[in-house]
């Protein structure tokens, strides 16, 4: 039915792209502690420590994760037994889905079989990436639901009213991505980005469409609950939101689809807006510089350059979404909410009609 | 492989809807609607209708059902204050309907082939968007317009003063 | 060490720039980003005190952990006047009191039990001793301990501080 050696690329694929995004998450958990703690002028996690060496406190997490297993897995006497054990799951597996359509290196040829580096090249791309993340609010809001509790119920609530509010911004604002590049799977927006900007600038999402950019990273930080938009878990006044009741492996089920979150959304922001895996000036046979200099490179530098230059961007923006944690205080619920359908929505639709006035122009003129 | 895949999917959206309909809990109704709306599109991408799949998770299982939620949260009634349902007359109506509705459905499937002409790229979004802006773009419009009504008259009837 | 405090205007209008958001978070970012690279150029500056290893040296006039003064013949110095245990507030202290084999002095304490679990570190049983036999000038509060009976001290460690 499927010869062999597709299907084990396809296996390799989903397990390569596993392992970098569950690594990432690992690493991720330590950053933010340790980019918190330096951002604070404190020292951060440095105690955990394997035959003496503490490594700068990278082995935290692996520390928390041990605690996390060895915890009571209690489930509250009031809880709805079977929605609350649920929620961390239908909290992680939208999380995990999501990265399935984020092309992280161009194709590449094997044994004359063209591999996409790309877990699925779907037709619909980016819809089934909003699809996807679209559902990560059941788990937020079933935990609040089930948990039969006020604060998390209050935290439910919330998340429920913002991630509406928000991705109706989200889906808005990267319609000006799609118009530009007259194209809706990843992998083709990405090679839309390999092109020249004037001669100059390559043309990358961002400076296409740089209001696209701010609406699109904020709806995003929005969606992905992190501050300033982490109303659902507002421990200042909700004790911890939507998880105050859960404790153990499931606490870190919803941790780790927070950060899954994060490293996929920082994949998509770097495929939409940076160039995915497009290195500046970089095209097949080697670097090509606007004023005419040239260099070749050889294909498998050319490949690791692309592949390198993916990793890259979405490791700037895991980090930026911690350090944006650490410097911006949440905002107010009402300021959220009129943010979200006041400012936000506004201007997403403005910006698809100016697009479409700017595409029109240049189609019309030629130029 | 794709008939297997049908009829598990089916079995998956018909099983659901009688679930929506015999739960007792709200939330119960609700996440088995979710489940149904899933299945159904999963049926959609077995017809080549990845647009549609898509926008039916997106909208519904992302968006109304959300909202379907977010009311039965706000509103919480505790299990054991739950209203005793005593439809019985109503029950034995359903079932009649449920009847009719098999049977039509069993004359129409006789009568009308399934439409053959589904290859990849019909349910593409260039397919569809071309079909929505050339072949259908009145009734297109004109949804759009009832939409916008429907915009504006949720407004004016939540505020008190505009 | 005093608190600095620094009064920051707050504009009733904000500007266009302000209202805007982002340039302010772009600065906002900045600082965050400064103080990020800073500390890890200069490891050395964060105030952080390794609490186990490093301890801070106490004010001279801190309330500590008890300690109980002995005379240069290494008896306690302490004469079971019962008068700390009369003012303690908390009524932590129990003292039993023994006739001194000391010719040159009446009673010696053979209990003297400090509860530290309900010691409120208030100091008048130091206020309290007549022969300046108690003291609170170990600079070092109550060390944690796994079960309650180890956190009443008695006579022996008293004297060993």
């Amino acid at each position: 039915m499927i010869p062999l050696f597709d299907l084990g690329v396809a296996v390799a694929r989903v397990a390569v792209f596993f392992a970098f995004v569950f690594g990432l998450v690992v690493v991720m958990t330590w950053v933010e502690r340790k980019g918190a703690a330096y951002m604070q002028d404190r020292r951060g996690p440095n105690r955990a420590r394997i035959l003496g060496i503490t490594l700068f406190g990278m082995f935290h997490p692996l520390a928390d994760a041990l605690k996390f297993l060895f915890k009571e897995d209690f489930i509250p006497d009031n809880a709805h037994r079977l929605f609350y054990q649920l929620a961390p799951m239908f909290a992680l597996a939208p999380a995990i889905l999501t990265m399935a359509v984020v092309p992280f290196g161009p194709p590449v040829t094997i044994a004359g079989k063209t591999i996409s580096l790309q877990i699925a090249d779907l037709n619909v791309g980016i819809l089934y990436l909003f699809a996807v993340s679209g559902l990560a609010v059941y788990g937020v809001v079933l935990a609040g639901w089930s948990s039969n509790s006020k604060y998390p119920l209050l935290g439910g609530l919330r998340s429920s009213a913002q991630m509406i509010s928000y991705e109706v911004s989200l889906g808005l604002s990267i319609m000006g991505i799609l118009m530009v590049f007259q194209a809706i799977r990843l992998s083709e927006i990405v090679l839309g980005q390999g092109e020249l900007l004037f001669g100059i600038l390559p043309k990358w999402g961002v400076f296409v469409q740089p209001l696209g950019f701010v609406l699109f990273l904020t709806a995003l930080y929005a969606e992905a609950n992190r501050t300033p938009f982490d109303l659902p878990e507002g421990e200042s006044e909700l004790v911890a939101g939507y998880h105050t009741e859960y404790a153990s492996f499931k606490f870190s089920m919803f941790m780790m689809a927070e950060y899954i979150h994060m490293v996929v959304g920082a994949a998509v922001i770097a495929t939409l807006f940076f160039g995915g895996w497009q290195f500046p000036y970089l095209a097949d046979k080697g670097f090509a510089f606007p004023g005419g200099l040239s260099v070749t490179v050889p294909a498998a530098g050319v490949l690791v350059l692309r592949i390198g230059s993916f990793i890259g961007k979405t490791l700037f923006f895991c980090w930026l979404y911690v350090w944006v944690r650490w410097t911006i205080p949440r905002f107010r619920y009402d300021q959220v909410m009129r943010l979200g359908w006041k400012v936000m929505l506004p201007l997403s639709l403005l910006n698809i009609f100016v697009t479409g006035l700017v595409l029109l122009l240049i189609d019309k003129g030629g130029f | 492989m794709e008939p297997i895949l049908f009829i598990i999917f089916g079995a998956i959206a018909v099983g659901g809807a009688i679930m929506v309909v015999t739960r007792k809990h709200p939330m119960s109704s609700a996440l088995y609607l979710i489940l149904t709306l899933f299945a159904v599109a999963a049926l959609f991408v077995l017809r080549q209708a990845h647009f549609l799949a898509a926008i039916q998770v997106i909208v519904y299982a992302g968006a109304v059902m959300v909202l379907f939620i977010f009311v039965i949260m706000l509103i919480n009634v505790p299990e054991n204050k739950l209203p005793m349902e005593r439809l019985t007359g109503l029950r034995l109506l359903g079932v009649v309907a449920a009847g009719f509705l098999i049977l039509e459905s069993a004359i129409l499937a006789r009568r009308f082939a399934m439409p053959a002409g589904s290859t990849a790229d019909a349910g593409s979004v260039q397919a569809v968007g071309r079909a929505l802006f050339t072949d259908y773009l009145l009734a297109f419009e004109i949804t759009s317009v009832l939409l916008l009504a429907a915009v504006i008259g949720a407004i004016a009837l939540a505020k008190r003063k505009i | 060490m005093t608190i600095g405090v620094k009064k920051v205007a707050r504009p009733e209008q904000m500007s266009f720039g302000e209202s805007l958001y982002l340039l302010e978070i772009v600065k906002g970012l900045a600082v965050t980003m400064g103080h990020f690279l800073h500390n890890i150029a200069h490891n050395r500056d964060i105030p952080t005190i390794e609490y186990p290893e490093v301890r801070r040296t106490m004010p001279a006039r801190f309330r500590g952990c008890h300690r109980l003064m002995k005379r240069p013949n290494g008896a306690p110095r302490c004469v079971a006047c019962y008068m700390c245990a009369t003012a303690c507030p908390a009524k932590c202290i129990t003292i039993v009191a023994g006739e001194s084999p000391d010719p040159g002095v009446e009673k010696y304490p053979v209990r003297f039990d400090i509860d530290m679990l309900r010691c409120v570190f208030c100091g008048q049983c130091v206020e309290a001793c007549p022969c300046d036999a108690i003291r609170m000038d170990t600079g070092w509060y109550t060390p944690p301990a796994d079960t309650r009976e180890k956190l009443i001290y008695t006579i022996d460690g008293l004297l060993e501080k």
